[in-house]
This record gives C-alpha cells, sequence and structure tokens, in this order.
C-alpha cells in the first residue's frame, strides 16, 4: 500500500485514519465506498476546499476535515504539485510547471490519481 | 535526562525512502497527542497507566487550556485524544471541547462513561468533529469490574446505550487487554456490535499503577500468540491504536504504524502542562518541558533536548541484531523501562522470548523506575477494584539505569 509519492491512508498510522474517518458521515460506515473518481490528468484540478496541506520536513501532511482522513505527501515537489494544480489549466500542465522530469511523471499521475481517489484533490471548472 | 536512550548517531534525515523512516526523524507538530486534562477521577483502576485518581492543584485553567488549543491549531494539530483521569468530571470539559472544535481541532475522548447521560449523548451526537471512547476492560461484570471497579461495567453499558439511542455514530469501546479478557475479544465484538460501537483494543503497558499489576495481568505467551491469531483474523475492523507492533515479530506485520513514536509523531500534555514523549512515559526521564514555560508547546516538541535525540533511528542495542528487528522495532519503549530493562534491548512481552530472559537475568536487587507522581485516591474508594496490585515498596531510580546490564551475555540472532 506504500506509495512511491504518497502514503496512502491505509499506509499511514491505521488507527487515525480509521478512526478518524466517517465519523463526520452520517451513515457512511455502511455506504458504499466513496465513487472512484476518474483522475483525467488532462482536466483542471485543485486541492480540495476542505483539504489543509502542513508542511513536513519531507512534504507534508495532508488531512480532509470533511472524511478526516489523514494522508501524507511525501516529496516537496508533489507539495508544489498539489499545491498549484489551481493555477495551471490540466494536471498534466502542472507537472511540466513544477519541472518533473519526464521519467518521473508516471509516478506523479499515479500519486495524483490516488489522491483524487482518497478526495484530498478535486476537479475544478475550467477558468475562463 | 538523556542518559537513558540508546546511542543514536545525530544522522542527517534521509530523502525519500518509507514513511516509517521519516517519522523516525520527526514530525514539525504530531501527528496526533494525547492531552490529559485532568488528574481527578471517579474510580481507581487498578492498571491506571497515569495513577490517577486526586485532582492537582496546579492543574491548567480554563485560559492556559485554551492558550494550549490556540498554539495545536497554529500548529496544525488536526485532532487530540483527550483523557485523564477522568476528563469529563473537569467542569468546562464541554466548553473545552466546542472551544477545540471551534478552532479546528478535533477531539476524540475516553471516558468511563460517568458523564454520559441521555442529554449529553444526544448532544454528542449533535457535534460534528468529535469521537467518543468508552473504557471497559471485560466484556462481562465480572471481569470488568475486578480492574475497573464494582459498578464500572453498569457505567460504562449506560453510557452505550446513551450514545446508541442518540444516534452517535462510530463511537468506540476501548479495551486493554490483559490475561483475564483476552479470551473474551469475540465477546467483546459482539457486544460492540450490539450498540453499533467500534471495538478499539490496545496494550497493557507496566505504566503508572499498571506497573503493580503487570506481572499478574499482561497476557501469556501464549495468550499473546492467541491475539497475533485474531488480529491477523480481524484486524481490519478492529482499532488498535498501533499498540502491537511488538507482535509483528511473529511474521506477518500488522496494519498500521509499526514504530515507537514518542516525542516522534505523538506525545503527552499531562493535565498540569508538562510534555512527556509519550502517554505511557509519565516520569521525569522522559519529560520534555512545559506549555507554560517561554515558546510554549511548539518550543517543547521542536527543540527540546530530549525530542532531538529521540528523533533518529536505533542503531545499536541487542535488537538490531535480531532477525525481527524491522517489524518489531524493538517494541516498547515504555515497557522496557518501567521493567528495567535497557531501551535499546528487547520488549519484556518480546515474542521470541528474550524479554522472559532478560526480566529474569535482572538483578535480584534492581530497582524498577517510578514515576514521581502518584495521584492515587489516598483513603478507599466507592467500590473500588478487587484486584489490587502489589503495594509499591518505595522504589526509586537508580541512579544511573544504563550501568545496569540485565542482557549481559545474551546472544540475540
Ligand atoms: S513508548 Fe510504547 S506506548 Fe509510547 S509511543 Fe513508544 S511504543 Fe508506543
Ligand atoms: S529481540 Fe527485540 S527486535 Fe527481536 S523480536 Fe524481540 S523485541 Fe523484537
Amino acid at each position: 500500500m506504500r506509495g512511491v509519492l504518497i502514503d496512502t491512508p491505509v499506509a499511514a498510522p491505521a488507527e487515525q485514519v480509521r478512526e478518524a474517518g466517517a465519523a463526520l458521515l452520517p451513515g457512511s460506515v455502511a455506504a458504499a465506498p466513496a465513487p472512484i473518481a476518474d483522475f483525467d490528468p488532462s482536466l483542471p484540478w485543485r486541492r480540495a476546499r476542505s483539504v489543509a496541506l502542513r508542511p513536513e520536513p519531507f512534504g507534508a501532511l495532508v488531512y480532509h476535515f470533511g472524511n478526516r482522513k489523514l494522508s501524507f505527501l511525501k516529496s516537496k515537489t508533489l507539495v508544489r504539485v498539489v499545491e498549484t494544480l489551481a493555477d495551471h489549466p490540466t494536471a498534466s500542465a502542472t507537472l511540466a510547471a513544477c519541472e518533473v522530469p519526464e521519467a518521473q511523471r508516471p509516478a506523479y499521475l499515479k500519486a495524483l490519481a490516488d489522491l483524487a481517489r482518497s478526495q484530498m484533490i478535486e476537479r475544478r471548472e475550467p477558468s475562463a | 535526562m538523556t542518559a537513558v536512550l540508546p546511542s543514536r548517531p545525530a544522522g542527517e534525515r534521509p530523502t525519500g525512502g518509507r514513511l516509517i523512516d521519516q517519522f523516525e526523524y520527526g514530525l514539525d507538530a504530531p501527528i496526533c497527542l494525547t492531552w490529559e486534562l485532568t488528574y481527578a477521577c471517579n474510580l481507581a483502576c487498578a492498571h491506571c497507566l497515569s495513577s490517577s485518581g486526586r485532582r492537582d492543584p496546579r492543574e491548567l485553567s480554563t485560559a492556559e487550556a485554551e492558550a494550549v488549543i490556540d498554539e495545536l491549531h497554529r500548529m496544525q494539530v488536526f485532532y487530540v485524544n483527550v483523557g485523564g483521569g477522568e476528563p469529563t468530571v473537569r467542569p468546562d470539559f464541554w466548553h473545552l471541547l466546542d472551544y477545540a472544535i471551534g478552532h479546528d481541532v478535533g477531539v476524540k475522548f475516553s471516558t468511563n462513561g460517568v458523564k454520559l447521560d441521555r442529554a449529553r449523548a444526544e448532544q454528542l451526537a449533535r457535534t460534528d468533529y468529535v469521537d467518543v471512547q468508552i473504557s471497559l476492560d471485560g466484556a462481562t461484570a465480572e471481569v470488568n469490574d475486578r480492574v475497573r471497579g464494582t459498578g464500572s461495567y453498569a457505567t460504562a453499558v449506560r453510557a452505550l446505550e446513551n450514545l446508541a439511542e442518540a444516534g452517535m455514530k462510530d463511537f468506540k469501546v476501548s479495551v486493554v487487554v490483559t490475561r483475564e479478557n483476552v479470551s473474551q475479544l469475540d465477546e467483546f465484538r459482539a457486544l460492540t456490535d450490539r450498540y453499533g460501537a467500534q471495538l478499539r483494543i490496545t496494550r497493557l503497558r507496566p505504566s503508572g499503577r499498571g506497573a503493580d499489576v503487570w506481572d499478574e495481568l499482561h497476557p501469556t505467551q501464549a495468550q499473546q500468540r492467541e491475539l497475533y491469531s485474531w488480529l491477523l483474523a480481524n484486524g481490519e475492523e478492529v482499532l488498535t491504536g498501533d499498540s502491537f507492533f511488538h507482535l509483528s515479530a511473529y511474521g506477518e506485520a500488522l496494519p498500521g504504524l509499526n514504530l515507537c513514536g514518542a516525542g516522534r509523531v505523538v506525545c503527552l500534555i499531562d493535565p498540569v502542562g508538562d510534555v512527556y514523549a509519550c502517554p505511557f512515559a509519565i516520569h521525569e526521564q522522559f519529560l520534555a518541558g512545559n506549555v507554560r514555560d517561554g515558546g510554549g508547546f511548539q518550543r517543547v516538541w521542536q527543540q527540546s533536548d530530549l525530542f532531538q535525540d529521540l528523533r533518529s533511528p536505533q542503531t545499536g542495542g541487542a535488537c538490531t541484531r535480531c532477525a525481527h528487528f524491522d517489524a518489531c522495532r524493538g517494541g516498547c519503549m515504555a515497557a522496557k523501562f518501567f521493567t528495567g530493562l535497557p531501551l535499546d534491548g528487547p520488549d519484556p512481552e518480546c515474542v521470541q522470548g528474550y524479554g522472559e530472559s532478560a526480566l529474569a537475568a535482572r538483578d535480584a536487587d534492581l530497582v524498577t523506575p517510578r514515576s514521581h507522581l502518584d495521584h492515587s485516591h489516598k483513603g478507599p474508594v466507592r467500590g473500588q477494584p478487587t484486584l489490587l496490585g502489589m503495594p509499591s515498596i518505595p522504589r526509586v531510580a537508580p541512579a544511573k539505569m544504563c550501568d545496569e546490564s540485565p542482557l549481559a551475555g545474551l546472544e540475540l540472532r
């Protein structure tokens, strides 16, 4: 479960993640898992509005105030990518702007897809 | 103060790599921390980790507690585990709860249920961002009340009923696994299911009054093995506070964070504002500072010598030569400390059996370290537990822990 760039909630301290999870969403325990957000890097994205990033020496701790999930970004570049998603027309453009080397792009895209799945990043309307 | 810690080179934090390797170097703020609001408690549980009972007159005032919350908010500590003593006996408990939530600091609090009447249960069910954990150490009154006191089972169950009736979601039943209740794990599951609650089980450590009953109550080797199998089968639905990682040395890593987080990703703020490396380490050796000091909690967390020392991987000591070290990490620092074992050696409950030999090899006249604090009730308590720890012979910490070498000559493969 450990990713190269982020640790998905399962790999984060399990208790905090699992204990913190879901308490806010009435009935969410029994509810089906949130639909997997299709991550399309050619669309505009942003850090989810209910998500806070706390800088850490290795990257950042990510916290979702809505579903109370914790996650970790394991590189500072990924932190920059997540923070600047909203400034670029697409996720791919963000990677380019943050100078993510070509060879590492697949790993970054996978990290972003994981973040989309855990609702840490969300789609935004294309800016006019 | 730092003399007790295993030697750790002040290494550089690596870039990349596993998250837990990063955690060993500490975080800018705790992932979550434990905050005990009061040493006062209506009960007198035989194994209380903080030797609670009587209120400490130096307890943080409401204003001081609010200032701590402000600081946690600034440091982006997104939630705290509140405990005690019995936190709800603080008259300003409900105010502090609202204050924390209003400042984006979520609260999970542990209680014996004494104040959770219907009205409070309904209030909690209406409050976002709060989690409740009811302590219960037996699935039957008989087993529970022996350690927690007569009537404590009934109190806890009434609180569970009130929470369930109020429509509270996801509350927890928190169980300290002992020799006497480890066979009841399935019964605990059934009980929590009945109330729509979630089961959380944690490890008994020889901290506080727990030291007096640890010999008698900690699970036997055979029971640890059963517990491990049970966790592998049920682990996904049960919370553990990541407290059983020493069992990973049986083979398969348990889900969760397998490392000692003391002073690295967790810590304790006690009722008088003292900051310790871990809630199970209330002892001067693990005291890093006080939130009342200049610079407050942030300075203690980020700059105290003790926490700096804790933030590097252990590289020496008997356990680093063990084949299971990567999974088990040598177990729990507090468990070793309060049983008088060296901190870089095996856990007293080492599943490979090295802990037992280490315990047996302790000097006959070894005095195990004892906390400088004891807020236990002085007189008899109504319904007090029938299981009473050995009255403690006044014990003092040896002047130089590291001079004791109970492990000398022990071969670890
Ligand atoms: S001292 Fe023990 S209880 Fe405390 S953080 Fe370390 S392993 Fe956990
Ligand atoms: S010797 Fe140490 S590392 Fe090995 S299993 Fe025992 S406690 Fe764990």
